[in-house]
């Protein structure tokens, strides 16, 4: 391993992308785990996952390109795929849970129709 | 000094997991049961490409890549199979 030869503001800049984006994730999977309905629970992982995984990405895309001597696109392209499926996915499971009539919190103004 | 830093940021990950699990476990529902799921298959592709970094291989990230592409495959397939009762019409 060769990550000693990589200038120290680098690695800062990279633990920070790593760092931030676990944390951003982990608040991502308490709000799965611990919020009320499901309309709330659909909130929470589809943005702060994203975020997390884009920036644990992000810090991917800076080390493999410092040492492999040039851009390394791959990790950009997972970082495009996820950015341009999170929100289709969470549509589709909005769409279900309203399909399936699913019971919203009683504090929500506008529940699922017909409900 | 990014050695030692993944360790730590791996076992925030693994929690995440674990609650994600207990998501899996207990959902009242089956939507919730795809969207933790599909939680699951996002915490997954982060701690592929976290071994990727770790061992510095540089060849992980196709297998995040499919695991991203079977993960959004699989979410649409079980939704539309909710909303329709059929996956291909």
């Amino acid at each position: 391993m060769n990550s000693s030869e990589m200038p120290l503001l680098l690695e800062l800049v990279i633990i920070l992308f790593m760092v931030g984006g676990a944390i951003v994730a982990l608040i991502g999977s308490i709000g799965l785990a611990r919020l009320n309905d499901f309309y709330m629970r659909l909130h929470g992982p589809t943005k702060a996952s994203t975020l997390g995984v884009g920036c644990i990405l992000v810090a991917s895309l800076l080390y493999f390109s410092y040492q492999k001597g040039g851009v390394s696109v791959q990790e950009a392209l997972i970082t495009l795929f996820l950015f341009v499926t999170a929100p289709v996915s969470a549509h589709m499971m909005a769409k279900a849970a309203l399909h399936r009539k699913l019971k919203c919190c009683d504090q929500t103004r506008a529940g699922p129709p017909d409900q | 000094m990014i050695a030692t830093v993944i360790p730590f940021v791996v076992g925030l990950f693994c929690i995440g997991v674990l609650l994600n699990l207990y998501r899996l476990a207990i959902g009242p529902d089956i939507v919730d049961r795809i969207l933790a799921l599909d939680t699951l298959m996002i915490n997954c592709i982060a701690l592929i490409v976290l071994a990727d970094i770790q061992m510095s291989l540089g060849i992980l990230f196709e297998a995040a890549l499919l695991i991203a592409l079977m993960g959004f495959i699989g979410t649409v397939a079980m939704t539309k199979y909710l909303l329709r009762g059929d996956v291909i019409e």
